[in-house]
């Protein structure tokens, strides 16, 4: 699949994220100063799609968002959940083109 | 051929795994051709947590085989095939493929099978056991279309069972052939009130059934008629009706086998013939199969020493003693529970009320624990467990034990300093007092620490508080200080950070964490660092440059429930509300489709909404006179009050009016915790204002004041601070005390628990607020005096300003909320519908 803009980088506030409907499917948006990060909006412990709306972290040199339920940290990189090594989520490729924040889902 | 020793584990469950990991630990794997056949479709897999499987439905995250373990290890693992032959004089094994594999050491791990009760009708369809993951998958399969679900069998595996089916939304049923349910482990006494219990919850249960066949059924797929004559109608039916053992393949090559089942061992786990070791639950022991982990993983190491060549680990019995919570209802049950042993005598305490049944089996000369049940509450267990197994000299006397500790007299505890070092802490993995010690002073600071190095408390949990106080009074001892640095990024305590915000007027947190801190900031320093900043200089909360900052509650002025949607409290002055406010939230409740619920703060919550609707939702109700209720805040809840002397006959000053006027001076007010009052108009107390960080109590002459209260996890009765005080005297005090306690308070520490940590304690802070011993009352004063200046409602700022409420917005490029978020109707109105109601997919209600 080819690059999706979802919106603008003003859009999202510095080291916030924002959730994105690609396609139906749900995916947090993060910006970290000026580079964006994408991972599956849904946290797997709740499995509700609240990722988006985590506080980013960086835990050990690793930049993390931590879920605002019940706070395991994922890494924004990666998606690969810090307390648990079995478990990991979606991870997305994502840019900005001139002001545009682009992400691009493998299917 | 090479001339590595080849081993041959048969059965991957988690007692086959330990063995593995048991020789890949001793460092000698490189000395082994290890191969593991399992019949299951994937490796080693955490059974004791299988109900877990509900919660992801994802078979991984029961997984107990590191990645690369396998390959790194050199060990060849197969999974879906199944050793159906022995040849022990050519020492090699057959399997379901007509694949042959040679081996020097066999091990047996085949575990054990459901035993399911012949009777006629038990192979129809939706008949199922509980013991894999598949088993799982089938019966959440079947109760898509199922209204009743019966499990045969009441002991510990059945009542689990029952659980996960009444978890899926079905009617369930157990039915037991004894008298009481979890026969093995609890007495008739404990049986019954666990029934009580257990039926509680909604479970039907049916002791003495004795099932005679099974037909198809009027009203569901089958019908059980009991000897008895009585019938059950169900839709679903799940045997647990006890194990047996896995023992075919001994009994098909001549192994030695017990009467009733089980592979016959030695303590170094060989059977009758030297080069096969069976481990786990096929094997029996004594004249014993333990159905428990641990004495299997104590068998797999006992195993893994003898196949290197060592053999300082034998397999010499285990303990049986259990600590569960079965459908939160806390069982327990140690050693001689049935007191079987000669001359034992027993101590019964039951508190019908409260649902508590506790015995106690003591030896004839009363020295001794022999053994014990607790049902209902089991926070004894830890201390109880070890009198018994470290043969510990009981009290003068032993039933204080049990009974409840009364009023000031401290329960009879167990100092773990009174503990040998050999004492078995964690018993799941076999951690003595002695090894959590040793992993203390080798550098283990928390008990996090201690669960990676030494495994204690990772398994049932049962030992994690008695784990904490071992480290606890090790790390005391050492006379080391526990590390009190707020996180990795900011070597400071909070206090310290307060002060660093409040003399270097620090306004953000970049400036913060350029001129004191490192790295990004976390989830503790960032909140913490928020609220400092706000108790400061008290500016929107929402502002860019705090915003990223906040925990979720805060960064969208709601509180987040477990589904990603969110309550909204409106401030409720006192607990007062006029009609047209109420009708006003009632109508706001109706339009959005909230649960409406009246809290345990005297004022209501409306829950469900989503992102995008918060400000939809604050608009109506801003208009309609309300305000933010900051119910999300670390920061001022309610000021509850009683009705007073308005219009109570006993009342002596106007609590409500006095309560109304403290919620609006302190609303707003960011703080270490929350912060709650309550004021009653008179002795009677009423408002429960003694249970709360500040209580006032009116009286003749003027006000009590109480401080540093508590209901919560700990209750706390607050302090009697000034007696017979005029309101001005009260407020100015109330203003001290609060900014103080944001001062020097650690970061989520109560006014209750921080005055626990006082030195000094009371007297020391009535010198600081009444006599100004520290000089500091002006400056707390002046900074009261600037948050209550500068108070604004949050959501009518964010309300007014477009820009902070496309904040709000589900989705950044949509339009929409989240489709995933459904409710389900209840007594009346919506609750968020389970995983299982969504897969089940019925009457399932959107967002409104
Ligand atoms: C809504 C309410 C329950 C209810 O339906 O009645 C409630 C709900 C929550 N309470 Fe509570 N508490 C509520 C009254 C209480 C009370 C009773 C009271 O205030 O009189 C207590 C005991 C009194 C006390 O705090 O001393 C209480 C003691 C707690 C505690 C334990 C605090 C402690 O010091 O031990 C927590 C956990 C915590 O804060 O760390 C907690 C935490 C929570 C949280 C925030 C848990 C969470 O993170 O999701 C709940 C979410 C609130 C929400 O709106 O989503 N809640 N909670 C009550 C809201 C009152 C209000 O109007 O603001
Ligand atoms: C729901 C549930 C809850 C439990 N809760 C607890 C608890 O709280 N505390 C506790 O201590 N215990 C608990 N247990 C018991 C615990 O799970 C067992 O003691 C443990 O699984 C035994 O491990 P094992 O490796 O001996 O046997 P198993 O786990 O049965 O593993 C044996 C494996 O060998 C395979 N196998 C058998 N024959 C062959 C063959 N011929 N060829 C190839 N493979 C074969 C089987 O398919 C199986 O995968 C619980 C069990 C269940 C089902
Ligand atoms: S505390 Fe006193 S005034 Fe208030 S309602 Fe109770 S009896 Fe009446
Ligand atoms: S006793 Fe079960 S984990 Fe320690």
């Amino acid at each position: 699949m080819s690059w999706t803009t979802v919106c603008s980088i003003d859009d999202i506030l510095p080291n916030t994220g924002v959730a994105a409907l690609i396609e139906e499917m749900q995916v947090a948006v993060f910006r970290v100063d000026d580079t964006i990060y994408a991972l599956a909006n849904k946290d797997p412990f709740s499995n509700a799609n609240v990722l988006s709306r985590g506080i980013i972290c960086s835990i050990k040199g690793t930049l993390v968002v931590a879920s605002p339920i019940y706070k395991q940290h994922f890494s924004l990189e990666a998606g690969q959940c810090l307390e648990d090594d079995s478990v990991s989520i979606a991870c997305y490729e994502a840019r900005t083109e001139g002001n545009s924040v682009q992400i691009r889902i493998a299917h | 051929m090479t001339d590595k020793q080849r081993l041959l584990i048969v059965g991957n469950g988690p007692v086959g795994h330990q063995f593995i990991e048991s020789i890949v630990e001793s460092g000698q794997s490189d000395q082994f051709d290890i191969t593991v056949i399992g019949e299951e479709p994937r490796p080693a897999y955490d059974r004791v947590h299988l109900t877990a499987w509900f919660e992801t439905r994802e078979a991984d995250s029961l997984n107990m085989v590191k990645e690369g373990f396998y390959s790194n290890n050199n060990i060849t693992a197969l999974s879906n095939e199944k050793v159906t032959e022995i040849d022990r004089a050519n020492k090699v094994a057959t399997t379901d493929k007509g694949e042959k594999y040679a081996y020097d050491k066999l091990i047996l791990s085949t575990g054990s099978f459901p035993f399911v009760p012949p009777v006629p009708g038990h192979d129809r369809q939706n008949c199922f056991v509980y013991r894999t993951i598949e088993d799982l998958e089938a019966i959440t399969a079947a109760a898509k279309n199922a209204k009743v679900g019966a499990v045969v069998g009441g002991g510990l595996l059945g009542l689990e069972a029952a659980k996960a089916i009444k978890d899926l939304g079905l009617k369930t049923h157990v039915i037991e052939f004894a008298p009481r349910l979890m026969a093995v482990q609890v007495d008739e006494g404990g049986g019954a009130l666990l029934r009580r219990k257990i039926e509680d919850l909604g479970v039907s249960v049916h002791t003495q059934k004795n099932t005679q066949q099974i037909i198809d059924g009027n009203d569901c797929i089958h019908k059980l008629q009991f000897a008895d004559g009585a019938e059950l109608e169900t839709d679903i039916l799940v045997f647990s009706a006890g194990i047996r053992p896995q023992d075919a393949l001994a009994r098909q090559s001549d192994l030695e086998v017990g009467e009733r089942g089980g592979i016959v061992i030695n303590d170094n786990c060989q059977t009758s013939d030297p080069a096969i070791y069976a481990i786990g639950e096929c094997a029996l022991w004594g004249g014993r199969i333990y159905g428990l982990i641990a004495p299997g993983w104590d068998m797999a190491r006992a195993a893994a020493d003898h196949v290197i060549g060592s053999s300082e680990k034998t397999f010499t019995g285990a303990d049986m003693s259990t600590k569960l919570k079965l459908m939160g209802v806390d069982v327990a049950s140690i050693g001689d529970a049935h007191a079987s042993t000669p001359g034992a005598k027993c101590y019964t305490f039951i508190d019908e009320k409260a649902e508590v049944y506790k015995k106690i089996v003591v030896t004839e000369d009363g020295q001794h624990l022999l053994g014990a049940v607790l049902i209902g509450e089991a926070n004894d267990y830890g201390t109880l467990l070890q009198f018994a197994l470290n043969k510990i000299e009981l009290p003068e006397h032993p039933e204080s034990m049990i009974l409840p500790a009364l009023d000031g007299s401290a329960g009879v505890g167990l100092g773990v300093d009174a503990l040998p070092d050999v004492a078995q802490i964690c018993s799941c993995n076999n951690v003595s007092k002695g090894d959590l010690c040793a992993a203390v002073q080798d550098g283990a600071m928390t008990v996090g620490d201690l669960k990676a190095c030494t495994k204690a408390a990772t398994t049932c949990g049962g030992c994690t508080a008695l784990v904490g106080q071992v480290l606890n009074a090790e790390l005391t001892k050492m006379g080391v200080e526990v590390n009190t640095d707020l996180c990795e990024h900011f070597p400071y305590t909070r206090q310290e950070i307060y002060h660093l915000v409040r003399v270097g007027e620090i306004k953000s947190f970049d400036e913060l964490l350029e001129k004191h801190g490192s790295g990004h900031g976390c989830e503790i320093c960032k909140p913490t660092a928020a609220s400092i900043l706000a108790s400061c200089w008290n500016d929107y909360i929402l502002e860019p440059k705090h915003a990223a900052l906040q925990d979720t509650n805060d960064r969208f002025l709601a509180n987040m429930q477990k589904n990603g949607t969110y309550s909204v409290v409106p401030r409720m002055a006192g607990g007062e509300v006029t009609p047209d406010g109420l009708i006003a939230v009632g109508q706001v409740a109706k339009k959005y489709n909230l649960y409406t619920k009246i809290t345990g703060g005297q004022r209501v919550d409306l829950f469900g909404a989503t992102l995008d609707q918060l400000p939809r939702i604050w608009e109506e109700l801003i208009s309609a006179g309300f305000e933010s209720g900051h119910a999300y805040g670390k920061s001022l809840r309610t000021v509850k009050s009683c009705v007073g002397s308005t219009w109570c006959r006993y009342g002596v000053q106007d609590s409500v009016g006095k309560a109304i006027d403290l919620e609006n001076r302190y609303k707003g007010l960011r703080s270490p915790h929350k912060l709650k009052m309550a004021v009653s108009g008179c002795t009677r107390e009423c408002a429960e204002a003694q249970s709360k960080d500040v209580g006032v109590i009116a009286t003749e002459k003027g006000w009590n004041l109480y401080l540093c209260g508590n209901g919560g996890m700990k209750p706390r009765h607050a302090d009697l601070f000034a007696s017979d005080i005029d309101t001005d005297t009260m407020v100015k005090y109330i203003d001290r005390f609060l900014m103080f306690y944001v001062r020097t308070a650690d970061r989520l520490q109560r006014t209750s628990v921080w005055m626990e940590n006082l030195e000094g304690g009371l007297d020391y802070l009535r010198k600081v607020i009444i006599d100004d011993s520290l000089g500091i009352c002006a400056d707390l004063d002046a900074e009261m005096a600037h948050v209550v200046d500068t108070y604004q409602c949050e959501w009518k700022t964010t309300i007014e300003n477009p820009e902070k409420v496309k904040q709000f917005r589900s989705f950044v490029n949509a339009d929409k909320s989240d489709k995933e978020i459904v409710f389900i109707q209840e007594r009346g109105q919506i609750r968020p519908a389970t995983e299982a109601e969504k897969i089940a997919d019925s009457d399932l209600i959107a967002v409104a």
